[in-house]
Order: C-alpha cells, then structure tokens, then sequence
C-alpha cells in the first residue's frame, strides 16, 4: 500500500519533483536509493518525462543489489535511445556483469544489453555476446540466443559479419531443449527478413533434432518449433507422415496455440499424402476433436479458433461436417464469438443437418443485437439457396419473420428473398403480396432496392407494379444511386411487358435519369435504354428481359490461392483477418507468399492439388460476383454482401469479360474453361489456378516443370507472362500465357529471343490478335525453330526474352528443359555407337547418380523413349541390366549414355558421354525429370 | 512477436507498460485507449488493428491487459500468454487490480521481463518463477542453487523442483464437470456436452513417477481384448466406461505415451495442477430437466410456470440451485408461487430468480407465477430469453470415474500405498439453458 504513493496524477514532473529525485537517488543509503528509483519507474510508466535524471540513476547501476540493478535495467532500456553518450557509460558494468558468477546475472546482463538500440553499444555486446552463447549454463545461452536476433534487428550486417548466425544455427544442435526452441525463434525471425537466404537450411536431421526438441520443451518452445516446421518442405510423403506422426500427440496439448500449430502443420503436410492412404483418413479424423474443444477456451481464444476452423472448413470441409451442434450460438457468447460461429454454421450446413440449421437461426433472428439478427436473417436465405431441398422451409421461416413486423428484419429478409428468386426462378412468387405490404416500411436503399427489382422482375404479376413504382418515383431525386437505378430498369422492364399502360411512367423516368440527374451512371443508363427502345423496342425486349445466368451456392468463399496461403499461417494474425500478412505487416518481414505444398504421388488430378481446391469446390456456375457484368440489367444490384473482414474475390476472372463481343453467352461458356479437369496431359493447366501466384511452379504427374511465372505483373507493367516449353511432333512450342493486370487495354504483343545456345527463335509472329483488356488472359503457342544466331549461355538451357506491347518492352530469361531439343532420329546405330563411345575420350564421360527410382530397366527404357531418348541394347551382366542409348540434340551434337539398373536396388548409375561435355548435367537432369515421374 | 505489453485500468490510465520493439511507440499506448477503452461502442473483437497496428487484449474485473504487435505474431499464443500472465500475477499477489497491480509494479515488470524476451514467452511457470523472482527481494543464492534455478527454468521437468520433501505424502484429486445445455421449450435436447477438468492437488515427496487411469473407453475396450477374465471383473465391479471426445493435458504429461497406449503418465508439478481437461457429448447424466410454460394473457399479462425435475440417485443432494426466469423489460409486476425453495423478482436483472437450497435425486418442484406489463408500442416482439440453471452435483455428469492414481517414487522409500488419496466429484452447471 505504501507504494500507491508513486503514481502521482500529475501529466509531468515539475522541476521541484525531478530536483527531489535527484538527491534522493544520490543519496547514500541504499534504501533510499531503491526507492527513488522505484519512484522514477512509476513516473516512467504513466507516461512522464524523467530524462533528466539520467546520469543519477546510470550511477546506481553498480551495485549488489539485483533488485536495484533489475530497476535500474529497466531504466536504461527505456531511455537510452534518447542519451545515447550517457548510455556508454553503463557499457562497463554491462561488460563486467556477463562475466559475473552468478548466472542469472550473466543473462539479465546479455538480455538487458541487446534491449539498448544504441549503435555505438552494439560494438560492445559482440565479445560478451559471443562468450554467452558458449556459457555452460543452458539460462544463459537461450537468453543469448534470443539477443542475436536482437543484434540483428538493430544492425544485421553486423551480425552477418560476427558470425553468430553460425552459432545460433549450432544452437538447434544443443542439449538443452529451451535453447533449441529460442534458437528457432530468432532464426525464424532473422530468416523472415531474408526471404531468400537458407538460413534455417531445414532438412531431415535438423527437422529430427526438432522434433526431439518438440517433446522436451515448455509449451512456447513447442509453438516455436512448429512453426518453424511449418516452413519445411517434406522430400516425399514418407517423410510428410513420419513427421505428421510426430506432430500429432501435440493436438492433446493444454496450450491451444500449441493444438493449432500442431493443426497448421499438420494440414499442409496432409496435402502431400495420397488420399488413398489410411493414415490419411485417421488424420483427418483425428484433426476434429482437437478443433471442436478450442471452443470451450476462453472466448478470446475461441474467437481466434473461430476464424481460423473458418478457413479449415473452406479447405477441408469433411473435417467438420459432423459438427454442426458444437457452432450453436450460446445466449451469453460474446458477440464476436457469436457471428464467427454463424459463419460456420452457413458452411457447415447441408442437406443432414438443415432441420436443425433452421430452427436454430429462427431462434437467433429473435435475438437482440441488430447485427446478429441481420446476420442471421442473411443466413436463412443462404441456406435456401445452398440446399434446394430446404428452400421451401427457409422461405415461410422468413415469411414468419417478415410478419413480426421488426423493421431490420423484414428489410434483411426482402434483400434476401431476391436471392431466393434469382435461384428458384417461378417457384415463390406467391410470397410476392406479403412482400408488398411493407413496402412503406423499408427505409434501408440495399432493402428499397431489392424490392424494387422484385416489382420490375415480376411486373406482369403483381396487378399494380405501376402504381407501386410510380409511389417511389416521386422521391426520386432523394433516393440513393443504388435505388435510382434499380427504380430505372424496373420500370423499364414493366414497359416492356405491359406497354399500353406504362408509357408515361417510362418518359417520366427516362427523363428524371437522362436530363434531372447529375449522376452519370444513371444518366448514361438512362440513355442506352431511351435509345435502345426508340430503335429497336424487339432488341431491347430481348437484352433487357434476357435470362439471367445462376448465382453460386457458396459465398465470400475466399479466393484458392490465398484460402492456401492463409492455411499455411493458421494460428497467426494473418488467419485471424484473413489477410495475407503483406496486406498488415510493415516493411519487408512477411511478404514472401507461402504456399501448400503439392502432393508428390502420381495421381490424375495433380495439377489441381496445386491449384489447392478440390474439383467440387471450382463453381461451374458463375459466382455471384461475376454476375456484375453477366447481369448488365441489374448492374446495380450489388452481389448479396456479407459482414465480416474479408471482401470476397471470387469470380474475378470474369472481370474483364468484353460485353460487347461475347455477350451473356461466352460468360457462361468462359465458366467451362475454368473447370480443373479441362487439362489434360500434354495441354497446359488453365490459368484460373495460377493466376495469383508469383513465381510458382506447378509439377503436373509427368513431372515437367509446366508452368512458371516467367514475368510477374509487377514487373511489367500489369502484364504476367506464365509458360511452358513443349516438343510436340517433332516442333518445338512455347506456351504463353499473357494476362492483363492493368487496368488498360493492351494491344501490338511481339517477342525476340536473345542469342542462346542452342540458337532457339521463334519461327513467326506472337499470335496475339486481339487486344488484351484488363483482367482478359490469352494462351498462345509460339512455335520455334533451331536456326537462330548461337552464344553460349549460362546455364546452357536459359534462354533470354524480349516481349513488346503498345506500352513497354519488357525482358525476362527462363530455362527450357534441355528434352525438347532431343530429335526423333537420334537413334544410332549398333556399331556406330560402340565406335563412337570408344572414340570420344574418357575425360568426356561423366556419371551420376539417379536415387529412389522404382522403374525396372524396360518401364525405364519405354519412358525414356517418349522423351526420344532410344534405347541401342540392353546386357544384363550379373543381375545388373546395361542399357546403352543414344541422343542427338537439335543442333548435331549426340550424347552417348549408359544406364546401370540393378534389381531391388533404387539407385541408377548413369554415364554419358559426349564431345560437347557441358550438356551432360542439362541432359541428366533431364533423366531424372523423365523417371521420377 | 509481441512489440509491447500494458497494464490499463478502467479509466484508460496505464497501470504498467513494457515495449519490447522498437516498432511500438509511446502513442500505441494512446491509440489502444481512445479506440478500445475510450470507445463509445462496445468492441466487438479481442484482436483491433489501428493504424496498422495490432492490438490484443483481455479483460480481468475491470483491468485491460494488451498485447501490441506489428507483426504476423502467432494470435493464440497472444492470448495464451495475456491468460497465463493473468494466472502468475494471481499467484504472486491474489486478484487482478488496480490497487494490486500498483503495489506490486516492480515485481510485475520483473516478472515481464523474465517471461517476455523481445517478445517471446519463456518458461511461465510459476513454480519455477517463484524459485527466483521473489516479493521480498531477490535472496542471495550458492552456487548450487544457482545452477539448480537455471537447470530447472530451461530443462525438461520446468515445472518442478528437485529435493521437495513431506512428512506425509498425500494427494487429492478433484474431478470438476461442468455439464451444459441447450433444451428446446419441447424438451428436446438441442446441444449438451459436459467439459471436466481433474485438478490435482499433491504434496509428495522427490521426483514421483504418476500414472493415472479412469475409465476411459478406449482404455477399457482395450483392455477387455486382452482376456475374457478380465472384462467379466470388470462388468463385476460395475464399471462402466465413457467416451471421452477429446482430452488436453498440462505440460506434464507425456503426450507421445498418450498418443502410443493412450497411458497418463506425468511428474506433477508440487501443489495445485490443472492435470487435464477434457469434453464429452456421448449418455450425459443431466441433473435436472426444466420443462417452462409461458402463456400470454391479452398484451399486458404473462403467465409462467415451470417445473424442474431432478434426475439422479434418491440418496445424492443437489446443492444451490437456482433458476433464472427472464422477464420481459416492460414488466411492472410480478407475483410468484412456489413450492420450494424461495423466489424472487429481481427489477435490475429482468428475471424472477428461484433459489432452492438442497435438493434430493427424484424429485420435482414448481413454481408459478404472473407477471403484470406496462402495455408499450415497441413493435419488436419480446426476445424470450432462455430459462438458465445453476446447480452442484456431487457426481461426475459424464460418467468418469477415477480407476487408479499409482505413484512411484523410485530413489525414495516410499511407496504407492504410503501415500493418502482423496477423491472428489463435482459436477456443476455451466451453460444450462431451455428455451422457453
């Protein structure tokens, strides 16, 4: 109680108070001293200004007392920025005191030190730094190992330069668990500034000595380590389940960061296991447990388990789908806890569960918080239109709502019941005159709005649309944009239905949008359709009453490739906002994009796994965002829209979609080319999956790289440019694959090629005829021939490009694989090639070696003959098979190889042998793409 | 990582404040206040990003504690830690306050600066802790117990001290059940799940060895596939094994033993653990059934009834019951009747609380009761909260029995039978609502 004296309600420290403090701390007994420290730490805390008293307290340092030097410490650490000579002076003790006895001292000294941000101190820390990462006490060196990261914060180069990132990655090796993990920690963080180094350099035996670690450390140190596991990709699916098998006794921790880490690691492992295996349904059925018993956590806690199930029940909905009960709103949730959990249940909810999905909404709709019930209103016509069969009953359940008469209620549930129009066409309009009687109540524009689409939509029905339209043209001017244009169409579409009686309602509106309005928008609409039925009242019937294409099942489903790159941050704040954490986090920590990893077994539909959603999940009809464009005559209703942070991006392929040439028809026919299954072996997967991606290799079941990112958008002005290199009978072809990420129109597309190895030019023009609008993507299949002007490159196979448009030249270089300069003909003969491998010398030969390949010698002379390379004859000498082949590449040169197949031994040997020995390594490279596939 | 740390009270005036990154300044202390304590609408997430920066916190009594980062940080760790710092400042000075968190503002931020280190959590235990960071000053320490401080706050069993010794080794195991309840006004069982936790309480000597069985399905399953012989012993002495959806456990306990026989072996923290909690949804015992009647007489009148039932063993008592009728915000009147027990109208809290002291298994109660409205034109119907309940039980809702809680102390003589164990059940309401 004594203490409540500290903290005075003074802003600052008056000149008598600092002058008070300064005796005090000068002052010889020890005690009085301690507590003028204590007193400047309170003036410290509340925000006050006791700078000055500086050199007093650096003075107090000296001393046995820890309590006093832990104060003083803190202190120091809080102004030393702001008097950086004063702070030199507490170097010395600083120095002394990591050579102290004691080690407690020793690290309060090292983690004090790395907490003053003074340049000139740094030079300092290095030598006792050094000395504690080596101490014998375990306490001192995981506080040392944490300082590193400090030290690089303040001066990374010095760091680089002292070699403690060495020592720090000698760490993960030590014997104390609690070092390892702080290890981790700071290489993680001085890795995240370095997105390229290969820093933490993770591979099977450092990822073994952490997952012994795992076991043995506190349950921080357990997080760090996952998360640091996260980062690492596996070499096959073995070593993916040998580590998920590790991970998984985790998911029964008490710590839920620890389960959900556990959980983050787990599921982008998994996309590296076959679906086929058993382990992998026992993990799926081991992942639900776990997820449902964070929801008994503090709500905090579950709130942060909410939004990240959320993204899991997006990716792998099976995990959950018997979960429903466990998403039930409780009365006293807080209201975070209570909308996340809505959200699910949305997700969750199917044809099983739908009976109790409703009732439960209804009961929510009754609720008190508007924004609850909003939501929950919005939820019962989502569950109409994700499950027909309960359409019906979600229909009357929002009649019933509709009769409470509660003013946001009944204006949610009209906003919804045009969806459930739009999805069941001819089905409800029953429920229309209910409607109606509240038209006077809405005073929401998205509520006025959608009821006026229902009147101009089903105008022949309702006997008195004009009248009802003609009540709200009055105000016109008053109403807001959304309304006005939506009041425009309407009545537009009631003219052409019933045009005898509307004729003078039609002028009315035509001229309050055309000649009273300032909104251009409505002004230019307001014109198209004046012109369209003044020319041509047949065309207009036929544009302005067209059929409307469907709206998706599913909304604000977050966009594949960044649903993918959330999973791989599942626990941290970046699945918490369902951002990536570029879009939040400053500077230059947290850019680089992570990615799932792809599965590593040959099955068909490979290229999607990397594309990261299952086929179902692709819609094959036009999401509701696409309808924008699709819809021209409802420009203005806006997609049903949910709360909640994330702004829903799917459909963005139909952004650009040219209204005028394709029409309604090419944006359904678009929709097709979108479905994953379209590539086939031999065609390039469809952009739709890459489109997102930087840099991203997708590896399709044969195993060729198929499609890289050779020139980001950001790089080119809004142009990406995605390829692939291709022999097909005999030509070779480069596939592009332009897109159009800015906002203007691209036109004039033409490629050169730099002079190359293996002299490769196109043989014609780039076959862009088109112009590219914004968001359009085109593939175009550039043929190429042998003849060009020849310079070695290095590497051999890269390959320098050149790409024109009406705005800028534009360069980039790729590598091609060196197989699609292997010629057909490159069979030799017998005796040709038994001379020619005597006749080049054996300084030429080169061996290597081919690990893991399960092909027996026939299967691996058949798969290599479909890359032309020809097996001559086949020896088998003591149970090992000798395939001898040949090659000949585009330009002349043969390569002569000898291929060693043991039985039941999965290594290869190999030797080729050519006059030109630089390509040996492109073309074993080559082989090895060819066989591991 | 955690950028920075503060300590507010209710008015917005910071209490403590420990920035560990650079990147957190002296206004993120500001912005936190006016955008979240200051606010005029009640926030309506833990996590608040302002000016790109981001904003942790949790509230104990009428004390903000906030977390500020600029980073990807891991958001449950956050969390995690702002609760186990909660539980160390509790251990170290009782309840969270503003007068306590002043009076012990030099130990807190020493404690910070233990636990966070540039804004990573290390070891939080307060067992170890406590060996070192001490109220009364730091004692001076040999150099064995040096050594023993850092070996014990980085090693593997962090939680424990070596050379604990009692006179008598005892322990006590408390089995603690919150049985919850979602009941439609038909009596149909919408969710229910029961979540326990076992706490342990031990004062034993060295370094025990514990093992700790409870009928566990899997367990037992398990087991009764081992021999005939023993599945018969086991339907002899009436035990009857439960499933248990999911179980966590503290620090302690070996996870990968769990994982490979699904065994509990563990060395206890000395004093008080929470040994692990657990959740199952699978034949709950629900203590009591709430079955409410609400009839609305013209627009100025309610008439309610409702009967609990108990639903357990004759012999067992059921403790400080009480259920919490909702009444209607318009609500001028209320007469009530009831058998048992006493009822009243509460006006602030819009409900008619009915507390009944004890009650036995099999019996039913009722209560009655006319509630009097101020006639009003708001157009939105009554929201009709839910009948809630709170009880104490002294079984286990779940079904979970303890079997066996074996110690071994291997370097000290003594042995399992010398130690005394108590074990108790309580099962207590948490959510347990019927909507009426």
């Amino acid at each position: 109680k004594v203490l409540l004296k500290y903290f005075t309600p003074l802003p600052t420290c008056t000149v008598g108070e600092i002058f008070e403090l300064k005796a005090e701390l000068n002052s010889d007994k020890k005690e009085k001293k301690k507590e003028a420290v204590k007193k400047v730490i309170a003036s410290m805390t509340v925000g006050k200004d006791v700078s000055a008293l500086f050199p007093d307290v650096v003075n107090c340092m000296q001393t046995d007392n820890l309590e006093l030097k832990k104060l003083v410490y803190l202190y120091l650490m809080n102004y030393a920025k702001s008097q950086p000579d004063m702070a030199i002076m507490a170097v010395n003790t600083f120095v002394k005191d990591c050579e102290d006895a004691n080690p407690l001292i020793r690290a309060l000294a090292v983690r004090t030190m790395g907490c003053i941000r003074v340049d000139k101190i740094t030079e300092y820390l290095c030598e006792p730094l050094r000395k504690c990462l080596k101490d014998e006490d375990p306490y001192v060196r995981k506080t040392a190992a944490v300082c590193v990261a400090k030290l690089h914060d303040i001066n990374a180069q010095l760091v680089e330069d002292q070699g403690f990132l060495d020592t720090l990655k000698d760490l993960i090796s030590d014997s104390n668990p609690m070092v390892v993990a702080n290890a981790v920690a700071a290489l993680s963080e001085i890795a995240e500034s370095h997105p390229n180094s290969n820093l933490l350099d993770l591979n099977p035996q450092s990822i073994n000595k952490l997952l012994t670690a795992l076991n043995e450390c506190t349950e921080w140190g357990q997080i760090f380590i996952l998360d640091c596991l996260a980062n690492y990709t596996p070499r096959d699916d073995r070593e993916s389940q040998s580590i998920c098998e590790r991970v998984t006794p985790r998911l029964s921790h008490a710590n839920s960061a620890v389960v959900l880490s556990a959980v983050k690691v787990l599921m982008k492992f998994m996309e590296m296991l076959p679906k086929d295996l058993d382990y992998y349904s026992t993990l799926l059925k081991k992942l639900a447990p776990p997820l449902v018993t964070l929801l008994s956590a503090e709500p905090e806690l579950q709130y942060v388990a909410l939004r990240n199930i959320n993204l899991i029940v997006q990716k792998r909905p099976e995990i959950l789908k018997h979960e429903m009960k466990v998403f039930f709103v409780k009365y006293n949730d807080p209201i975070y806890v209570k909308l996340e959990k809505l959200d699910i249940m949305i997700r969750l909810a199917s044809q099983a569960n739908i009976a109790q999905v409703l009732a439960e909404l209804k009961e929510y709709a009754t609720e008190v918080d508007v924004d609850f019930v909003r939501k929950a209103v919005r939820a019962i016509g989502r569950c109409a239109i994700k499950v027909e069969q309960s359409a019906e009953r979600c229909v009357s359940t929002l009649l019933d709502l509709i009769q409470t008469k509660v003013n946001y209620v009944v204006q949610e549930a009209i906003v919804v019941i045009k969806d459930i129009f739009r999805k069941y066409p001819n089905k409800y309009e029953s429920v229309i005159a209910t409607l109606c009687e509240n038209l006077d109540s809405l005073d929401e524009p998205e509520a006025r709005a959608a009821m006026i689409w229902i009147v101009g939509e089903y105008a022949e029905r309702i006997d008195n649309a004009d009248e009802l339209l003609e009540s709200f043209l009055e105000g016109f001017h008053d109403e807001s944009t959304q309304v006005q244009l939506q009041l425009l169409t309407a009545i537009v579409k009631l003219f052409l239905k019933k045009p005898t009686e509307t004729q003078e309602l039609v002028q009315q509106v035509l001229s309050l949008a055309t000649q009273d309005s300032d909104n251009p928008d409505l002004r230019d609409r307001g014109y198209i359709y004046w012109r369209l039925l003044s020319t041509d009242p047949v065309a207009a019937k036929e544009v302005v009453l067209a059929e409307k294409p469907l709206i998706s099942e599913e909304t604000d489903l977050i966009e594949p490739t960044l649903l993918e790159e959330l999973i791989c941050h599942i626990g941290t704040l970046a699945s918490v906002y369902h951002k990536p954490p570029s879009a939040f986090v400053e500077g230059s920590r947290g850019v680089m994009h992570k990615r799932l990893p792809a599965q590593s077994t040959e099955s068909p539909d490979v290229g999607t796994a990397a594309g990261g959603s299952a086929p179902e999940a692709a819609p094959s009809i036009i999401p509701s965002q696409g309808d924008l464009l699709g819809d021209l005559l409802n420009l203005d209703m806006a997609p049903p829209t949910t709360s909640g942070p994330p702004p829903p991006t799917t459909g963005m392929q139909m952004g650009g979609m040219d209204l005028l040439g394709g029409g309604l028809d090419s944006l359904v026919g678009i929709s097709h080319s979108v479905d994953p299954y379209a590539a086939t072996p031999g065609q390039l997967v469809n952009p739709f999956w890459v489109k997102w991606s930087l840099q991203t290799v997708i590896r399709r079941s044969d195993g060729v790289l198929c499609l890289q990112v050779w020139l980001p958008a950001m790089k080119a002005k809004g142009l990406e440019i995605s390829g692939t290199f291709a022999r097909r009978a005999g030509v070779i072809q480069m596939e592009l694959i332009l897109t159009n990420k800015a906002m203007s129109v691209m036109t004039d597309f033409a490629i050169q090629f730099n002079r190359n190895s293996f002299g490769l030019a196109p043989a014609g023009p780039l076959q862009v005829l088109t112009p590219l609008g914004p968001n359009q993507t085109i593939e175009v299949s550039l043929p190429l021939s042998t003849v060009g002007p020849v310079m070695k490159m290095d590497p051999l196979n890269n390959l320098q490009v050149a790409v024109k448009n009406n705005i800028d030249v534009f360069y980039f270089s790729c590598q091609y694989p060196i197989s699609m300069l292997f010629v057909e003909d490159g069979k030799m003969e017998r005796q040709v090639f038994l001379a020619t491998w005597k006749d080049i010398p054996n300084d030429n030969e080169s061996q290597f070696q081919i690990k893991d390949c399960h092909l027996n010698s026939d299967a691996a002379s058949s798969k290599l003959q479909g890359s032309n390379i020809f097996t001559i004859a086949k020896r088998t000498v003591e149970g090992q098979d000798m395939l001898y082949m040949s090659i000949k590449l585009s330009n002349g040169i043969w390569v002569l190889a000898e291929l060693r197949v043991q039985a039941g031994n999965s290594n290869y040997t190999i030797s080729l042998k050519c006059r030109a020995p630089e390509v040996s390594q492109c073309v074993f490279q080559c082989y090895e793409a060819v066989l591991k596939n | 990582m955690i950028g920075g740390l503060f300590i507010y009270n209710h008015k917005g005036e910071v209490l403590i404040s420990r920035v560990y990154r650079d990147d957190i300044g002296r206004n993120a202390v500001d912005a936190f206040r006016v955008n979240v304590i200051h606010a005029r609408q009640q926030v309506r997430s833990p996590v608040t990003n302002i000016a790109r920066t981001s904003f942790f916190h949790v509230k104990r009594s009428n004390i903000w504690l906030a977390a500020v980062t600029k980073q990807n940080v891991n958001a449950a760790m956050v969390f995690e830690f702002l609760y186990k710092m909660c539980d160390v400042m509790t251990a170290y000075f009782g309840k969270i306050s503003e007068e306590n968190i002043k009076n012990n503002f030099v130990l807190i931020y020493e404690l910070l600066d233990e636990i966070l280190d540039f804004g990573y959590p290390q070891n939080s235990e307060t067992g170890a802790l406590k060996t070192f960071i001490t109220q009364t000053g730091i004692k001076s320490q040999s150099k064995e117990e040096q050594s023993q401080i850092t070996s014990q706050v980085t090693g593997q069993i962090g939680w424990r001290r070596e050379g604990i010794k009692y006179r008598r080794n005892e322990l006590f195991l408390d089995v603690l059940e919150s049985v919850n309840l979602l009941m439609s006004p038909q009596g149909q069982v919408l969710s229910a799940h029961v979540s326990g936790r076992v706490v342990m309480k031990s004062y034993l000597s060295g370094m025990p060895e514990c093992k700790f069985g409870m009928n566990d399905k899997i367990v037992i399953d398990k087991q009764g596939k081992g021999g005939a012989t023993e599945e018969a012993a086991g339907k002899r002495s009436g035990h009857q094994s439960i499933a248990i959806d999911d179980c966590t456990f503290h620090q302690c306990v070996r996870l990968s033993k769990f994982d490979a026989e699904r065994s509990i072996s563990f060395i206890p923290p000395d004093g008080e653990c929470e040994l692990m909690r657990y959740r199952t949804t699978k034949d709950i015992i629900l203590p009591f059934r709430v079955i409410p009647l609400v009839r609305e007489v013209g627009r100025t009148k309610l008439e309610v009834k409702v009967v609990i039932k108990s639903n357990f063993k004759p012999s067992l008592l059921a403790q400080k019951i009480e259920v919490r009728i909702p009444t209607p915000l318009n609500t001028s009147g209320v007469q009530v009747i009831c058998m048992k027990g006493k009822a009243k109208y509460k006006a602030s809290e819009n409900a008619i609380v009915w507390k009944i002291k004890r009650m036995a298994g099999m019996k039913e109660s009722q209560i009655s009761a006319e509630i009097e409205l101020l006639p009003t034109n708001d157009k939105k119907k009554w929201a009709r909260p839910p009948i809630s309940m709170n009880f104490e039980v002294p079984f286990a809702p779940s079904g979970l029995k303890v079997r066996y809680l074996k110690v071994f102390e291997p370097k000290l003589n003594y042995s399992d039978h010398d130690v005394i164990k108590w074990v108790r059940y309580i099962g207590r309401s948490g959510i347990y609502e019927t909507r009426c």
